[in-house]
Parts: structure tokens; C-alpha cells; sequence
């Protein structure tokens, strides 16, 4: 490698009696290896960087494709019906795997979000330097580090095994574990961000701890807090090992088009993420099945993204202005 | 508008006038709930934590009392002579993770320092660093689906004539044949992808401009100074970004299930043939264990295992992280 002290593209001066330097003595030399191991790393780098985006589209395109076309041709009954028989050549469809998902999010959203936010109240704003704050965080970084499917059997121990059977509760149970330190976290991060003088202003004017946190402190981190519940919603939206040890799967059908709506929380559950699985090639060779996995996989996407993007815009509008 | 007077009496802030008032036994009972209730919680996440650790662990000990050492030093698995060992599968979780950890390094620091050093303008630039964060969102059982239909075919040919040619490198032995340890590493690595592109990103732009101008005063060229200041002065921070990354290619469940076959129960070296992993294992035969204690408690034991094994790494990794910017911190002051 050329010494980094005489650089070969700033030629020594040509008149050393004058000082003057030649024309283009400090333009850039094509020619030179240095140039060129410049150049060639930059369009290195930038290659990679593109080819890395590449399977981001291939995915979209396959599922506007695939799935695209089933929901098009095939119509709402994809949304509405339950899954197929694997005789039937057409038809079938996704329906209580929808409403499995929505049902067993809000079960674990229910357990996560108050669990969540309570607890960054506490890392914030009652005891940020006290010992057990440290280790509640050491303890919630170490929790999004836990691999999904172990949440599942940490369900199947707890909740399986104690009530006998898979059911939608269980699978709750398993997603919040995941949405947990995901809303803590993101939720203390926000409620730090309100301004000291505001809390100040409220205690000058009497109001006590709890007032301050519920009625000037809370409202204001809301926007931040809401984007750490709508990320772990989306996490938890996709994730399927977890489901297949708590909640399982069903075929049946949920009666929400029936005058009176019951709904199912202690029995097997469907849900999109492992209709999609048992409707894979990995698990079914019937080709009606498979483009109703790629149909359920759009909307599932479409659910996650939407979820996902509507965080980040938020977290946007929620950043401080500088 | 009249006039101040000037000798008017105080307000009266008694309690009677209406204007204070002390807090009512509601107001109190409510701060005394709220400061116990958000302790109770923050304090719930460590037992939360603890008794995930305890229920798993106590659900694996007896199969640890009935098979002893042979469950993770032996690879046979035949349920029919309650035999069971995890050997295969703790190797194949390892490989495969390392290998999508290689592919995943290299791209993912390749982005970094391409977002990071101002190659792009600034909107390009938070453009494509919210694509390559949308790789994350994208749930992994539609990635194990996009593997079979857009991957599989798409390696199938030049992996073969690799096996053809060169299959004196073990790497390249046999055959690829729908499933292989060498697409689900593949999907693997676009998954971890993000954790450390994001990461390594955090850690290229804390290095001080300083160091940079004062390497590019010397007569250094923009790659000489990435890869002779600012790569080394980051390089912890992309450690750390590495080991948690491993940590969560270690844990990950269906692209694998989906694209690594997993029914095979020996571990081999080559990309192209089947594998299994631990996680992989649990979700497969979780049904057929089902009215089968001995292999249920196998499985939970197996859990216990990738517990362990994603519990150091991730401990590790964080620790890295944490005393690397802590001493950013401290080197700008």
C-alpha cells in the first residue's frame, strides 16, 4: 500500500525555484490504484446495498401476484370461508383465521399494554435510578432477545398444560411475553422525553404525584407510547411458532356471522400465520391450498405493514422539533 | 376597569373559600395505587423473566434424569426405542446461524457504511434505511414461503452443478434437492439483516467527525480513512451488533422449519443437504408428541437447551453494545 504521507496524485512541484504547481496537480488520477480501489469499493458498497433491497421486492411481488390473483378471481369468499378440503379443486378460504389473529392479539394486547406501560411509569418517572429499575431493564433487553418459539413452550408450561388444552387465551399469554418489553421499553423512552418544567408546573400547582403522571405526563408521551404499542402489535401480529404450541389450529368456523356472536376463547384457535405454515408446500401439496396460503400471507403483510409504517409515522410526528 | 386597591386583603386560600383544596382520600388512594401498582409491574418483568427460565427449566429436568448426557452427545433419534438425542440439531442450529451470520456481516456492514458516510443524499438515504428495516417486519413463515417458491428453484442449478464439479470441497457435497441447509441460511441472513445494518449504522455515525477530517487532511481517500479509522474506531459496536444478531438467528423458527428439511437427523457439513435445527425440532414433532411424555419432556428439554444457549449470547452481546457506548460517550466529552 502506498504510504499515507506522499500521496500519488499531488505530484511534487514541477518549479521549485517559483512554487508553482502544475496544471491539474491536485485533480483526481484515473489512472492511479488508489483511484481506482476508491471507485471500486463505492460501487461494491452500493451493489451490496441494492442487492440486499432485492428481497424485500421479490416478496411483494410475489405476494401482489400469487395472492393478488386468488383474492381478485377468487373474490370475498377467501376472506369469509374457512379453509378447504384438500379434494376441492377451488373455493375455500381464510375467514377464522382472521378473526383468530384479531382475537388473539387483543388478548395479548390486553395483557401487554397496561403490564408495559405501568412499568415504564415506574422506569421513568417513580424510581429511574433505583437498583430495581436497572434490573428491570437488563431484564426486559434480555426478553426481546428471547426467540419467539420459546415464549410458545413457556405458554404450553404455564397455560397448556395447567388448563388441559391449546386454546386462544394461551396463545395470548405467548405473544404478550413477546409484546411486553417492547411497549416497556419504547414507553419509557417516550414518557422521559416530557419536558421537566411540565411536570414541575403541575406539582407547583398541587397536584399529586399521580396526577401529574396521568394527567400532564401520559397524555403528553401519548403519541410515543402509542408508536412502541403498534410496533410490538406488528411483531406479534406475524409471529407464528409461538402460536402453534398455545393455540394451535382449528378449521371451524367462528359464528360471527350468526345473530348471536360467540366467541371461542378456550378452544383451538386459527390464526393467519399458521394457516399460512399448514397451507404451505412445507405442509400441503394441494395447489388450491397453496395459493389460499399466498392469499392469507398478502393480507397478513398488509396487516403488519400497516401496523408497522403507522408506528414509524408517529414516532415521527412525536420526535421533538429541533 | 377599576382600580387596584391597594391595601386589599390576601386571597383567602383557605380550604372553605373552594380555590385549594388538600388532596380528597381518593386522590390519596389513587397516587398510593399508582406508585404500587407501577412498581408491582416494573418489578413483575424480572419474574416474569425468572419464572419463564424456572418453568422451562423444570419442565426439561426429568427428561435430563432419564436419558443423562447421552440426550446432547448422541444424534440418534428413535422415539420407538425411547431413544432421543439432540446432537444433530444443536450442530445444525450453530452451522446454519453461522452461516446466514457470514452473508448477513458483510452486507450488513456494507450498508452501513454506505448510509453512514455520506455517499447519498440525505432522503436516499433514510429511504433505503426504512427498506432495509422493512426486511424485520415481514413475518418469517412468509419468508419460508417465498424460500420454496422464488429461492429453492432459483439455487437449485448452480448449487447442483457445484456439487458436480467441485464436490471435493466439503461445503459443496451432493446434492440440493428442494430443501437445504443453504437456502434456509440464505433467509436467515435477509432476516438478521436489519439488526446488523441498524446497529453498525449506530456505531459508524457515533465515530467523531474529527477523526475522519483529520485522516482526510493527511491526503487519505474516502475508503482509505472508512477502513483504516473509522471501521476500527467502530468496530466493538459491530461486534456487538454481530453476536445479537446471532442471537437471533439461534432462536428462529419457521423459515428453517420450512426450508431446511427437517427430517433428517444427521449433521453434515455440506450447504446442500437437509439439516435441522433445535427450534426447528420442537415445532416439527410437538403434534406427534402429543400422548408421549418421554418426548414431550425431550422437546422441552431441547428448549431448555436454546434457552441457554440464546440466553449467553444475548447477555454477551448487549453487555458489548453497552460498554462500547459508554465509552463513545466518554470520548466526546
Amino acid at each position: 500500500m502506498t504510504s499515507l504521507t506522499t500521496p500519488p496524485h499531488v505530484p511534487a512541484p514541477a518549479d521549485s525555484s517559483t512554487g508553482n504547481l502544475p496544471a491539474g496537480a491536485f485533480s483526481r488520477n484515473y489512472r492511479s490504484r488508489r483511484t481506482l480501489v476508491d471507485v471500486g469499493l463505492t460501487v461494491l458498497a452500493a451493489g451490496l446495498t441494492l442487492l440486499a433491497c432485492v428481497p424485500l421486492f421479490s416478496v411483494l411481488f410475489m405476494l401482489l401476484w400469487h395472492g393478488g390473483e386468488r383474492l381478485v378471481h377468487g373474490g370475498l369468499e377467501a376472506l369469509t370461508s374457512t379453509r378447504p378440503p384438500p379434494g376441492q379443486t377451488a373455493g375455500g378460504g381464510f375467514g377464522n383465521a382472521i378473526v383468530g389473529t384479531l382475537l388473539i392479539v387483543t388478548i395479548a394486547s390486553l395483557i401487554a399494554i397496561p403490564f408495559g406501560i405501568l412499568g415504564a411509569i415506574f422506569l421513568a418517572e417513580y424510581g429511574p435510578r433505583t437498583k430495581l429499575a436497572s434490573a428491570v431493564r437488563f431484564a426486559a433487553k434480555v426478553m426481546t432477545g428471547l426467540p419467539s418459539i420459546l415464549a410458545g413452550v413457556f405458554a404450553y408450561a404455564a397455560v397448556v398444560l395447567l388448563t388441559g388444552d391449546f386454546s386462544a387465551v394461551a396463545g395470548g399469554v405467548a405473544l404478550a411475553v413477546l409484546m411486553i418489553p417492547i411497549v416497556m421499553l419504547t414507553a419509557e423512552g417516550a414518557i422521559k422525553m416530557v419536558p421537566q418544567k411540565m411536570r414541575e408546573a403541575a406539582i407547583g400547582m398541587g397536584a399529586t404525584q399521580a396526577q401529574v403522571t396521568w394527567k400532564v405526563v401520559v397524555p403528553t408521551a401519548l403519541t410515543g407510547i402509542l408508536t412502541g404499542v403498534m410496533l410490538a402489535v406488528a411483531r406479534a401480529a406475524g409471529e407464528t411458532a409461538p402460536l402453534l404450541f398455545a393455540a394451535a389450529y382449528s378449521d371451524t368456523e367462528f359464528a360471527i356471522d350468526k345473530y348471536r356472536p360467540h366467541v371461542h376463547l378456550w378452544d383451538w384457535t386459527a390464526s393467519l400465520s399458521v394457516f399460512i405454515y399448514e397451507n404451505s408446500p412445507a405442509k400441503s401439496n394441494v395447489p388450491n391450498q397453496q395459493s389460499l396460503a399466498w392469499a392469507a400471507a398478502l393480507v397478513l403483510v398488509l396487516m403488519v405493514l400497516a401496523f408497522n409504517i403507522g408506528g414509524q409515522l408517529l414516532s415521527r410526528k412525536s420526535r421533538p422539533k429541533r | 376597569m377599576t382600580a387596584i386597591p391597594t391595601n386589599a386583603a390576601p386571597p383567602d386560600l383557605s380550604p372553605s373559600a373552594g380555590i385549594s383544596r388538600p388532596p380528597t382520600a381518593a386522590d390519596v388512594v389513587i397516587d398510593r395505587g399508582t406508585r404500587w401498582l407501577a412498581k408491582a409491574f416494573a418489578a413483575g418483568t424480572i419474574l416474569l423473566l425468572l419464572f419463564i427460565v424456572y418453568k422451562i427449566g423444570a419442565a426439561a429436568t426429568p427428561a435430563l434424569q432419564h436419558h443423562g448426557p447421552r440426550l446432547v452427545l448422541s444424534s440418534n433419534w428413535d422415539p420407538n426405542r425411547g431413544e432421543y438425542g439432540l446432537l444433530a440439531q444443536i450442530l445444525g442450529t450453530v452451522y446454519s446461524s453461522f452461516i446466514a451470520l457470514v452473508v448477513a456481516t458483510v452486507l450488513g456492514v456494507s450498508i452501513a457504511i454506505f448510509l453512514s458516510q455520506s455517499f447519498i443524499p440525505r432522503r436516499l438515504e433514510i429511504v433505503l434505511k426504512n427498506i432495509v428495516e422493512l426486511l424485520a417486519a415481514v413475518p418469517s413463515v412468509v419468508y419460508g414461503l417465498w424460500g420454496i417458491f422464488v429461492l429453492v428453484p432459483l439455487l437449485e442449478r448452480p448449487a447442483n452443478w457445484l456439487g458436480d464439479h467441485l464436490s471435493w470441497i466439503p461445503l459443496f457435497g451432493g446434492h440440493l434437492t428442494s430443501r437445504g441447509v443453504l437456502p434456509a441460511s440464505l433467509v436467515l441472513a435477509i432476516m438478521v439483516l436489519p439488526t446488523v445494518s441498524a446497529i453498525s449504522y449506530d456505531a459508524l455515525t457515533s465515530v467523531h467527525p474529527r477523526l475522519k477530517e483529520a485522516a482526510f487532511g493527511l491526503g487519505a481517500t474516502r475508503w482509505e480513512t472508512i477502513l483504516k479509522v473509522v471501521l476500527p474506531t467502530a468496530s466493538a459496536g459491530i461486534f456487538g451488533s454481530v453476536v445479537l444478531a446471532f442471537g437471533r438467528a439461534l432462536g428462529e423458527t419457521m423459515a428453517l422449519l420450512m426450508l431446511m428439511g427437517s427430517e433428517n437427523n444427521q449433521f453434515s457439513i455440506s450447504l446442500f443437504s437437509k439439516g435441522n435445527t433445535l427450534a426447528a425440532l420442537i415445532a416439527s414433532k410437538y403434534q406427534e408428541a402429543q400422548g408421549n411424555p418421554t418426548q414431550t419432556e425431550v422437546l422441552l428439554f431441547a428448549g431448555m437447551v436454546l434457552l441457554a444457549i440464546t440466553l449467553v449470547v444475548n447477555v454477551i452481546g448487549a453487555g458489548i453494545i453497552q460498554f462500547t457506548s459508554r465509552n463513545q460517550k466518554g470520548a466526546r466529552q
